[in-house]
């Protein structure tokens, strides 16, 4: 077993989280964390829906940027993943997508202020990345036969939606589908940034004490993602897309003269627009680098890493939730919907809950991290574990466990959670904006201090950090020949 | 249609050579079968056929039918028509189709006994009924030249028949590849037999005898 390289893989991951915790910081310093806990659990379980229209536009809103922001990135995504054989088409999509939606979202209020533009901005730009790959993917992998004999003469655009996207189309709507879940949760979480959003009225609702009403927000929030295959039909989304538009509310109105401003002095290094010369840019770098970037980085990394683990911990125990080999019918849908409230949970919203309870450091978003990412890769792996057929006379319960299903399934866990390992790293950067010192933190400082050059130049590293951190995740994928596909994508 | 001809036609697979040289004219109105054992290299000529006469118009019908599983049977035989119509009217036709081509196709699909199925999808059918779908597709091309690769393997007896009857009907001149001598013999007037990608017999086929073509196999 040693001599396996996934498992000598699976170990060095393992000595670095452990590595790693000494120099996290992973204190419980809140005033009262545990009656903290104990008045939300309250709240969950006697929510308060007295406050009806407040409730009702934090959800309507939150519906709306995500309608609006997915469409348009799906709508963007497609025409990318068309021109994906270009690699400068390729580095565009990769570039945007390490951009958090959030960052783009800071980047947005500095010129356009809180105009709805900003929220569907920040959702459609990073989604038009990842759509654009993934329809890419799912395109490629269509047959090219029916368009080879179609008869001569037949134009581009409608070869084109006859073969490939007709053949694609069921994997494109699955796709996006679980996109727009995906959306629900980025819309909620913009909220915490100042779009009229479920973050906004959790976070007021919050500094306000109002339990119940925190309680009734993320209930009404679970209900939203659990019901979505009831509500979201091929034949409604039509009209929910155009009437999304309508409901972003108005916010205030884009000042132009801000957005110039914004592109031609804010986020010009301070340096060159006080004409000091390349010398003096080279002094603000390194300063730049030392005292914020790699602080942020090495914090950055250190939470990712413990984060990926625990996440891998959970998910091997979690996974038996979601399979058949271990659930009956009455224990089968309860795991399901422990899974769901797990994935359903944005990282976001758990960490400023924990946050509030716990006090500042880096173990709400550790947790945070683990049990959303876990939900997620545990139900994935679940699903998986339903397609192998054990023979009769298999063993039960923890030997089932330990001999049959999990090392079968130990190569596509690897698979997903190297998946998630960029998705874990751009969250822990994000997560920075709650207090943690990670490079989001200093994004958020930055831009509190009005140094804009200062923060483009830091969300520039965290872009580029995203990156080489997938071209790792790959580069290990392919070592260890674990396949993985868009298809194999919730 | 002028005659079609190939001469000193060669296909290499990396070092090795598939196919050829070979010479081999076409005359309008003929019907020809290709025979030989399976590899001598059938389906590539139709290939290089198809794409050498493809802007002629020329219908190809290939072994693995090319359908597009996620459209109903209506749209892949639609398809076949796809060039007769603007970009425009295909899209609408895709959401909502036009009366006056269900009224064509239809008919097409009665003939081949698959009008039942008219809106399902291509890759909830048999194996068989993809064939006639397929089969439909080429005739609806309204072409005047028809490669087909083995248009009626999964199909049975009098199955067959009518389907192969519908193709050489609706197409003055056909190639087809066939491994049925029997069907060979009976819906083409002139049988090539291809032995090591070369052409090992070329005959009218009322002076064709089974005992040749057994010598192919």
């Amino acid at each position: 077993m040693w001599q396996s390289a996934t498992v000598r893989t699976s170990l060095g991951f393992v000595l670095v989280a452990a590595a790693c915790v000494f120099f996290a910081d992973l204190d419980i310093s809140g005033h009262d964390p545990w009656g903290e806990l104990n008045r939300l659990f309250f709240g969950l379980i006697q929510p308060s829906f007295a406050n009806l229209d407040y409730l009702g536009e934090a959800l309507v809103r939150t519906l709306a940027f995500a309608f609006v922001g997915v469409g348009l990135g799906a709508g963007a995504g497609l025409l990318l993943a068309l021109m994906f054989g270009s690699r400068i088409v390729r580095t565009f999509c990769a570039f945007i997508r390490a951009i958090h939606e959030l960052f783009w979202a800071l980047i947005f209020l500095q010129f356009f202020g809180l105009h709805p533009l900003t929220g569907v901005l920040a959702i459609a730009i990073p989604y038009a990345g990842v759509f654009g790959k993934v329809y890419a993917e799912i395109l490629d992998e269509s047959d090219p036969q029916p368009a080879q004999i179609l008869p001569f003469g037949v134009g581009t655009v409608t070869a084109l939606i006859y073969t490939r996207i007709s053949q694609a189309w069921p994997h494109l709507t699955s796709y996006t589908y679980y996109r727009l879940e995906c959306g629900l949760r980025s819309s909620a979480v913009l909220g915490f940034v100042g779009m009229p959003t479920l973050g906004f009225y959790l976070e007021s609702s919050f500094s306000q004490g109002h339990y119940g009403e925190v309680g009734a927000l993320l209930l009404l929030f679970y209900g939203m993602i659990t019901t979505l295959r009831f509500w979201v039909r091929p034949r409604l989304v039509p009209l929910y897309l155009l009437a999304a538009p309508f409901l972003l509310g108005s916010g205030l109105p884009i000042r132009w003269d801000n957005v110039t401003r914004f592109f031609t002095e804010d986020i010009v290094p301070a340096p060159l627009r006080n004409g000091e010369g390349l010398g003096e840019l080279w002094v603000w770098l390194l300063e730049l680098l030392s005292t914020e970037a790699l602080p942020g980085i090495w914090n950055t990394l250190v939470l990712t890493q413990i984060a990926l683990v625990i996440t891998g911990v959970l998910t091997l125990l979690l996974y038996p939730l979601g399979s058949r080999h271990f659930t009956n019918r009455l224990t089968g849908p309860l795991g399901h919907i422990v899974l769901v409230v797990l994935r359903s949970t944005p990282e976001y919203l758990l960490a400023f809950i924990l946050l509030q309870l716990w006090g500042p450091s880096m173990l709400p978003a550790v947790v945070a991290l683990a049990v959303h990412n876990s939900g997620i890769i545990g139900h994935l792996i679940g699903r998986r574990s339903n397609e192998i057929t054990l023979r009769p006379d298999a063993p039960n319960g923890i030997e089932r466990y330990a001999y049959e299903l999990t090392p079968r399934l130990y190569g596509p866990f690897l698979a997903f959670l190297f998946y998630r390992w960029e998705i874990i790293m751009r969250e822990t950067a994000i997560l920075g904006i709650l207090g943690i010192a990670t490079l989001g933190f200093y994004v958020d400082s930055a831009i509190q201090e009005i140094r804009f050059d200062r923060a483009m130049v830091l969300i520039l590293i965290t872009a580029l950090l995203n990156i080489g951190v997938d071209i790792l995740a790959r580069y290990l994928r392919r070592r260890l020949h674990l396949r993985h596909t868009a298809k194999s994508e919730p | 249609m002028q005659t079609l001809t190939l001469t000193n036609l060669v296909a290499d697979y990396g070092e090795q050579r598939v196919l050829g040289p070979l010479d081999l004219a076409i005359e309008p109105g003929q019907k020809i079968a290709l025979v030989g054992k399976s590899g001598a290299g059938k389906s590539t000529l139709l290939n290089l056929m198809h794409q050498r006469w493809r802007h002629t118009g020329a219908a190809l019908m290939p072994q693995e039918l090319g359908l597009v599983p996620s459209l109903s049977v209506f749209h892949n035989v639609f398809m076949g028509g796809l060039a007769r119509r603007a970009t425009w009217y295909n899209l609408v036709s895709l959401m909502r189709p036009f009366r006056r081509d269900i009224d064509s196709i239809l008919p097409l699909l009665e003939q081949l006994d698959i009008a039942e199925k008219c809106w399902t999808a291509a890759g909830e059918l048999s194996g068989g009924q993809r064939q006639r779908v397929a089969a439909a597709r080429a005739i609806h091309q309204q072409s005047d030249l028809l490669l087909a690769d083995e248009p009626a393997s999964a199909l049975d007896g009098p199955m067959a028949v009518k389907v192969m009857a519908a193709l050489t009907e609706a197409h003055p001149t056909a190639v087809l590849a066939l491994h049925d001598v029997e069907l060979a013999l009976r819906f083409a007037d002139r049988v090539v037999g291809i032995a090591d990608g070369q052409i090992a017999l070329d005959q009218p086929s009322e002076r064709v005898k089974t005992q040749d073509l057994l010598a192919l196999y």
